[in-house]
C-alpha cells in the first residue's frame, strides 16, 4: 500500500508539472499552488468578536465583554503553532483573517500570528494574506497598520450602497464611510481589494440593484463578491420576515438580480469564477480558490473549520476538524492543551470526493479531469457520471457540461447548482459503492489513496 | 382517496374523527334477535373472546342445570341505541343485578373487551351474556346479546335479526332521538321484534323525558306510556326493565323434542382451543361428546366443550332448545365455523336454517408498510386480525409508489378505522392506508368480455381494471340511504351539503318543534371520505348521521388520470362520477402541486379524462437555487443538507423526469385533515 501511495503521489506531482504548460486562466490560478501536496495548506483565522449583531448574520460571533486582545493573540498564536505542527505542513499558501470582525483586532495581533506562521512554515512574501474589513472610520484608520503587519489583501464588507438598507441590516457604517475605506484600501493594496455586496435585500427592486451595481463598478477594485441575502434561522431578520414586518423579494426577482449582475459585471471585464465571486485582471481570491479546489486548510480560532491530514499523529486520512465555538471556552482549551479542537471526523474516500465535487462545481471552471484524478485516481469523471440518465438529462438540457475539460455548470446551470448536486452525489455514491463491492470495471481498491 | 398514516392515528384530529364516527354508528346494528317461529331470530352475533375479563364472575363455579329452563322461561334480547346513549352502562347494570358480575364501581362497559371499544365507546365485536333472573317466583334465563355498534359491524341485517325476539331501544333523555336511534328502530321493527323504548339518563340536569317520549310517539308511533324512564348510571328503574323484558318480549319458538338444530351466529378463534362457535339452539339439545355436523361443509365434529356466556364462558353439560351459548368442537379454522351455518346431530340430519349472506365489503383501501422491510411483520399482523374478523377481505396489491401491500375490503368506514387502530394498538404496526374507495360495477356489452368474465356484471375495485365505456352498457355505483337528524337551524346548510354530494332527498320530518329528520339517498362514494366531518362541523356537532346500504344505481362514471408533464401516474388514477371529475381532479392537482418540490424545469400537473385535460396546476421551475456563500466553514453544514436530499432522492419515484417524493402520494391519497 505504501508503494501504491507513493506511486500515486508521484503521478499527481508529474501531472502538476505538466500543468505548467497549460495556459487557460484557471490553470494559471492553480499553478500558483503547485506542487500540490500534503506539505502545504492554507490557513484560516477566526476573530470571533463584533461590536454589534447584524440582523441577517448567524455566524459565530460575540460581542466582547472586555478587552482580551492579549489573551486572544496568545491563543491564536498557540493554536496556530499546535495545528501547524500536527499537520506537518511546510508551506502556508495563503492566510485569511475572517470573523466576526477581524478588523477590530489589533494590527499587532495580525503581525504576531503571521510571525508564528513564518517561524513554523514557509510563508512566502507573495502569499496572499487577506483581512475582512468593516468599513467604519475606525476600520479605515487601521488599514495601513494592517498592511505593515503583513496583510496584502482586503475584503471589505460594504453590503449595500444605500444607507437605509445598511441601517436595516444592522450595519454600523454608512455608504460614505465605505467609499472612504475602499479608497484607502486601494491606495494600500492596489488590485487586491475585494468588495462584498448583498442583493435580494428587503424592499430591493431589480432596478435599484442595477443602479447600485453601476455605482459599485465606479468605485470598486478588481474583485467583487455578490451574495444573495439568505434568511437564517435565529436572526433578527428571520423573525422580522416571519412576523411579516419585512418581505424579501420573490425568488424570480432575486434570480433576475443575479443574472443581471452576472451580465453587467461580465460587460465590465469581471469574470465570474465562482457562484458569488467575480474578478478582473485575474485578481481572484487564492485563499478561497483553495477551498473550492479541495485543498488542505487549517482553521484556527473559535469555531474555525479545517480539513487536513495529521501525519504527526500517524494519520493518512484527511480529517474534518472543528474548533470549539465559544471564545471563552476555546481560550481555556488552547491554554490547557494547545488547541481547541472540539470535533474530529476522518473523511472517508467517498466523503472526500463528495466535498471535492460540491466545492469544485461552484467554480465556473468546474472540475477538470486532472483535478478529479488527483482525488479519484481509479474512477474518472466519465466513469462516475457518464452512465447516469439523470446526469444525461442535465447535460441535454444544457445545464451541465461534461467534456474534454471536465465537469462544470453552464452559465444557466450555475444558478441551479444546488438542484443538480443531489443527483451528482447520488451517482457518485453509487459508483463508489460499486468499486467497493468490486463490481466496477476498475479492479483496484482505491480508498486508501488520498492525495490531499 | 385518501390515505392517512395510521401512525398518526393517535393525533387528535383523527381521534376526534374517530369519536365522531362513533356517534354515527348506526343502525343496523342491532342485532338482535327475535325470533319467532321459524324465522329464527336468534341472536346475532356475539363472540366472545374468552379469557380474561375484568369483572369477576360470581357464578363462576356453580353449576347451572339448563334443563330447568324450558323455552317459555327464556328471553333473547339486545340493547340498541345511538352512540353514547348508555347501552353499555345499562348492560353493566343488568349483569350486576342478575349476579352475572359482582357489583363494583369498576364495571364500566364490561362487554366491550377490546381496547379500541373502550376507547372509542363503540362495540366492535358483539358479546353475549346469559342472565339468571327471578320474577314472580320463577327463574328466567335472559340472554342479552350485546350488539355491535355500527352498521359496519352488523355484517348482514338478517344475521342481527336472527337472534332476538325483542330489543331495548335506548334514547338519551337529553339528546333525544338521533340518527342511529331511527335506523336501529327500523331494523328491529322490520324484523317484527318487540321493542321496549327506554329513556336513559333521566338524572341529567337537562333531561327532558317528556319531549323524548313525544318524539318516540311521533317518529316510531309507540305510545308514550310504553317508555321506561331510567338512569342506568344510578340504577334507577333498571329492575323495571328486567321485568318488562320478561313481560313484553316473547319467548323463542323452539321445541326441545325436535332433533338438535343450531345456528352459528358468530365465531372466534382461540389459539389453544381452536374455533369457539356461538350458537343459538333452535331445536332439541346438544351435549358434550355429541357428534355434530356442519350443514355447510358436511364435516362432522365431536363436541368437546359447551356452555353459557355469563359473559365469561361457563361450561355446562348440555344446551337446550331456545338457549344461546358457545360450543368448541375441534374446528381448526374460523372458516369451518361459517357464520349462518346450521349444526345438527350426525344421526339426525335436518333442513338447514336460511343462514346469512356473506358480508360484502363496501369500502376498500390499500395498506402498505411504512417501510418495505416491515412487510412480513405487517402481513402477520393482518393475518392475525383477520382471523377474528372474517368480514375483512384481503387481496395482495402493489403500488409503484408504495411498494408491496394489500387491498383490504371493509364493511364500512368505521370498520376500516377500527381495523387500522387495532393493527396499530394491538400489533404495533405502522401502515400507510390509502383513502377509501367503493366497489363500482359495470354491465358489460361486449359478448367477448362477458364470456371472459363468465358474467355480464362485474365489480371493479381497482381503477386499473375499469373497463372502457365502449365495452360497457352502463356503470353502477353503490348507494346508501342516509338519515340525518339535526336542529332545524342547520337544515339549509345540510341540504346544500347533501345536494353537493349528489344526494337525493327522500323524506323530511319534524320530529318535534326543533329537530328535523331528513333522509337522503347518497352515492356511497360521496360520504366515504369527509362527509361526516363536514356535517359535524357545519352543525356545531349537533347533527347525527347514519346510513344503510341501498343497492346500486346507474352512474355516469369515468376514469380520471393524473399526469405529470404528460406522463400518467398510475397510482393516482381514480374512478369518478362525471359531475365530480373537475372538482376531484382540481383538488388532486392542487395537493400534488403542494407536495412535489420545485425542480429545474416546469411541471404541469394535470387531471385528464381520456385525452382531455380537465384541470391543471403548474409547479414553476427553480430560477435560482444555489447557496450564496460556501467557504471552508460552510461545507460541513452544506454536505449534511445535501446528504439528506440525496437520501430523500433515493425514496423518490420518477414519473418521466419528475421526481415525486413518497410523501406526495400520501398527501394526495390521504384523507384531508381538518
Amino acid at each position: 500500500m505504501i508503494r501504491h501511495t507513493a506511486r500515486v503521489a508521484a503521478r499527481a506531482l508529474s501531472r502538476g508539472l505538466r500543468g505548467v504548460s497549460d495556459s487557460s486562466s484557471e490553470e494559471r490560478i492553480e499553478n500558483v499552488f503547485e506542487p500540490f501536496s500534503k506539505q502545504q495548506a492554507s490557513l484560516y483565522l477566526h476573530w470571533p468578536y463584533c461590536l454589534r449583531r447584524c440582523s441577517y448574520c448567524n455566524f459565530n460571533k460575540y460581542i466582547p465583554r472586555e478587552n482580551n486582545d492579549n489573551i486572544m493573540t496568545e491563543c491564536l498564536q498557540r493554536e496556530t503553532e499546535t495545528l501547524l505542527h500536527l499537520s506537518q505542513v511546510s508551506c502556508i499558501t495563503s492566510v485569511f483573517f475572517g470573523g466576526g470582525t477581524p478588523s477590530l483586532a489589533q494590527p499587532s495581533t495580525i503581525a504576531a500570528v503571521l510571525e508564528t506562521v513564518s517561524r513554523q512554515a514557509n510563508l512566502s512574501n507573495k502569499a496572499e494574506v487577506t483581512l475582512e474589513v468593516n468599513p467604519t472610520p475606525m476600520g479605515k484608520s487601521k488599514l495601513e497598520d494592517f498592511c505593515c503587519a503583513g496583510v496584502n489583501r482586503f475584503s471589505i464588507g460594504v453590503q449595500s450602497l444605500q444607507d437605509e438598507h445598511l441601517k436595516l441590516l444592522g450595519r454600523d457604517h454608512s455608504y460614505r464611510q465605505a467609499l472612504q475605506t475602499i479608497e484607502e484600501a486601494r491606495r494600500l493594496c492596489p488590485g487586491r481589494v475585494s468588495v462584498d455586496v448583498m442583493f435580494g435585500r428587503p424592499g430591493q427592486s431589480v432596478q435599484a440593484w442595477e443602479s447600485e451595481l453601476s455605482e459599485l463598478l465606479k468605485v470598486c477594485d478588481d474583485h467583487v463578491s455578490l451574495y444573495q441575502l439568505t434568511l437564517e434561522r435565529g436572526t433578527q431578520l428571520f423573525t422580522q420576515v416571519q412576523r411579516g414586518e419585512l418581505a424579501l423579494p420573490a425568488e424570480e426577482v432575486v434570480a433576475e438580480m443575479y443574472q443581471r449582475a452576472r451580465t453587467t459585471l461580465h460587460q465590465h471585464g469581471f469574470l465570474q469564477y465562482e457562484v458569488s465571486n467575480f474578478a478582473r485582471h485575474n485578481a481572484v481570491s487564492h485563499h478561497n480558490m483553495s477551498y473550492w479546489k479541495g485543498r488542505q486548510y487549517i482553521g484556527v480560532g473559535p469555531g474555525a473549520h479545517g480539513r487536513f491530514v495529521l501525519p504527526a499523529e500517524g494519520g493518512s486520512v484527511r480529517e474534518a476538524r472543528t474548533q470549539t465555538l465559544e471564545p471563552d471556552v476555546w481560550i481555556r482549551e488552547v491554554q490547557q492543551r494547545g488547541h481547541g479542537t472540539r470535533r474530529r471526523i476522518p473523511l472517508s474516500h467517498l466523503q472526500l470526493l463528495e466535498e471535492v465535487l460540491v466545492m469544485g462545481m461552484r467554480m465556473t471552471a468546474g472540475i477538470n479531469h486532472k483535478h478529479w484524478e488527483m482525488f479519484s485516481p481509479r474512477l474518472t469523471l466519465n466513469q462516475v457520471f457518464g452512465t447516469s440518465t439523470e446526469v444525461q438529462e442535465l447535460l441535454q438540457r444544457g445545464q451541465l457540461l461534461l467534456d474534454d475539460r471536465g465537469l462544470r455548470c453552464s452559465w444557466d446551470g450555475l444558478a441551479l447548482l444546488d438542484s443538480m448536486l443531489p443527483a451528482l452525489l447520488l451517482q457518485l455514491e453509487r459508483q463508489i459503492s460499486l468499486v467497493d463491492k468490486g463490481d466496477h470495471p476498475s479492479p483496484n481498491h482505491a480508498s486508501e489513496v488520498y492525495v490531499s | 382517496m385518501s390515505l392517512f398514516l395510521a401512525k398518526r392515528w393517535c393525533e387528535s384530529p383523527l381521534l376526534r374523527r374517530a369519536l365522531q364516527f362513533k356517534m354515527c354508528k348506526r343502525k343496523i346494528q342491532q342485532d338482535n334477535m327475535t325470533y319467532t317461529l321459524w324465522r329464527h331470530r336468534w341472536m346475532k352475533r356475539l363472540p366472545v373472546l374468552c379469557s380474561s375479563r375484568m369483572a369477576s364472575s360470581q357464578t363462576g363455579k356453580e353449576t347451572i342445570d339448563l334443563s330447568k329452563f324450558p323455552v317459555e322461561r327464556i328471553r333473547n334480547f339486545s340493547i340498541i341505541a345511538h352512540i353514547d346513549h348508555g347501552k353499555s352502562t345499562l348492560a353493566d347494570r343488568l349483569l350486576e343485578m342478575t349476579g352475572a358480575i359482582v357489583k363494583t364501581d369498576k364495571n364500566k362497559q364490561v362487554l366491550d373487551k377490546l381496547q379500541v371499544e373502550r376507547e372509542r365507546g363503540i362495540t366492535v365485536k358483539a358479546q353475549t351474556a346469559s342472565l339468571l333472573y327471578t320474577y314472580k317466583g320463577e327463574q328466567y334465563l335472559l340472554n342479552l346479546i350485546d350488539t355491535p355498534g355500527h352498521v359496519d359491524f352488523s355484517y348482514e341485517v338478517s344475521r342481527s335479526i336472527s337472534a332476538c325476539q325483542g330489543v331495548l331501544l335506548i334514547v338519551d333523555a337529553n339528546q333525544g332521538v338521533q340518527a342511529q336511534t331511527v335506523a336501529n328502530f327500523y331494523l328491529a321493527f322490520e324484523a317484527q321484534l318487540a321493542i321496549i323504548p327506554v329513556i336513559n339518563k333521566i338524572d341529567l340536569k337537562n333531561a327532558d323525558p317528556e319531549r323524548v317520549e313525544s318524539q318516540i310517539e311521533k317518529v316510531f308511533d309507540i305510545p308514550r306510556e310504553e317508555c321506561i324512564r331510567i338512569s342506568a348510571k344510578l340504577g334507577t328503574n333498571v329492575e323495571t326493565v328486567l321485568q318488562e323484558v320478561v313481560n313484553r318480549i316473547p319467548a323463542p319458538v323452539a321445541n326441545i323434542n325436535d332433533p338438535f338444530k343450531a345456528l352459528v351466529f358468530d365465531s372466534t378463534f382461540d389459539h389453544y382451543r381452536g374455533v369457539v362457535a356461538l350458537i343459538a339452539v333452535f331445536g332439541g339439545k346438544v351435549k358434550k361428546g355429541d357428534r355434530i355436523v356442519s350443514a355447510y361443509l358436511g364435516k362432522s365434529y365431536e363436541v368437546n366443550e359447551l356452555g353459557l356466556l355469563r359473559p365469561d364462558e361457563h361450561p355446562t353439560q348440555k344446551l337446550f332448545a331456545g338457549q344461546v351459548g358457545y360450543i368448541i368442537a375441534g374446528m381448526k379454522d374460523v372458516k369451518e365455523a361459517q357464520i349462518g351455518d346450521t349444526l345438527f346431530h350426525q344421526e339426525q340430519p335436518v333442513e338447514a336454517l336460511p343462514g346469512f349472506k356473506p358480508a360484502k365489503a363496501m369500502v376498500f383501501a390499500g395498506m402498505y408498510p411504512m417501510d418495505q422491510s416491515e412487510y412480513p411483520a405487517l402481513r402477520s399482523a393482518i393475518d392475525r386480525l383477520t382471523l377474528n374478523d372474517s368480514s375483512v377481505t384481503v387481496q395482495r396489491d402493489s403500488s409503484m409508489a408504495l411498494g408491496a401491500g394489500w387491498r383490504l375490503g371493509f364493511l364500512g368506514l368505521l370498520h376500516m378505522e377500527v381495523f387500522n387502530q387495532r393493527l396499530e394498538q394491538e400489533y404495533n404496526a405502522s401502515v400507510i392506508v390509502t383513502a377509501p374507495t367503493v366497489p363500482y360495477k359495470a354491465v358489460l356489452s361486449s359478448p367477448k368480455l362477458i364470456k371472459e368474465h363468465g358474467r355480464e356484471e362485474i365489480t371493479i375495485v381497482n381503477p386499473a381494471h375499469f373497463p372502457d365505456r365502449s365495452v360497457v352498457s352502463r356503470y353502477l355505483e353503490p348507494m346508501v340511504m342516509g338519515t340525518i337528524l339535526a336542529p332545524d337551524d342547520y337544515t339549509g346548510r345540510i341540504m346544500a351539503l347533501c345536494l353537493n354530494r349528489r344526494a337525493v332527498q327522500k323524506n323530511m320530518l319534524y320530529i318535534d318543534d326543533q329537530r328535523v329528520m331528513m333522509k337522503y339517498l347518497f352515492p356511497l362514494n360521496e360520504i366515504v371520505v369527509d362527509f361526516y366531518d363536514l356535517l359535524k362541523s357545519m352543525s356545531s356537532g349537533y347533527a347525527s348521521f347514519d346510513y344503510e346500504n341501498a343497492g346500486y344505481q346507474t352512474a355516469d362514471l369515468i376514469k380520471m388520470d393524473i399526469l405529470l408533464n404528460g406522463k400518467s401516474v398510475e397510482e393516482l388514477t381514480t374512478i369518478v362520477h362525471r359531475d365530480r371529475a373537475y372538482t376531484n381532479g382540481k383538488a388532486m392537482c392542487e395537493r400534488l402541486k403542494d407536495s412535489i418540490p420545485r425542480q429545474m424545469f416546469e411541471i404541469a400537473v394535470q387531471a385528464a379524462i381520456g385525452s382531455k385535460v380537465i384541470a391543471r396546476e403548474t409547479i414553476k421551475a427553480y430560477k435560482k437555487n444555489v447557496l450564496a456563500k460556501c467557504y471552508g466553514g460552510d461545507i460541513t453544514r452544506k454536505m449534511k443538507l445535501l446528504k439528506k436530499q440525496v437520501e430523500g432522492k433515493k425514496k423518490m419515484r420518477l414519473i418521466g423526469s419528475v421526481q415525486v417524493p413518497k410523501d406526495a402520494f400520501i398527501n394526495v391519497l390521504k384523507r384531508k385533515d381538518k
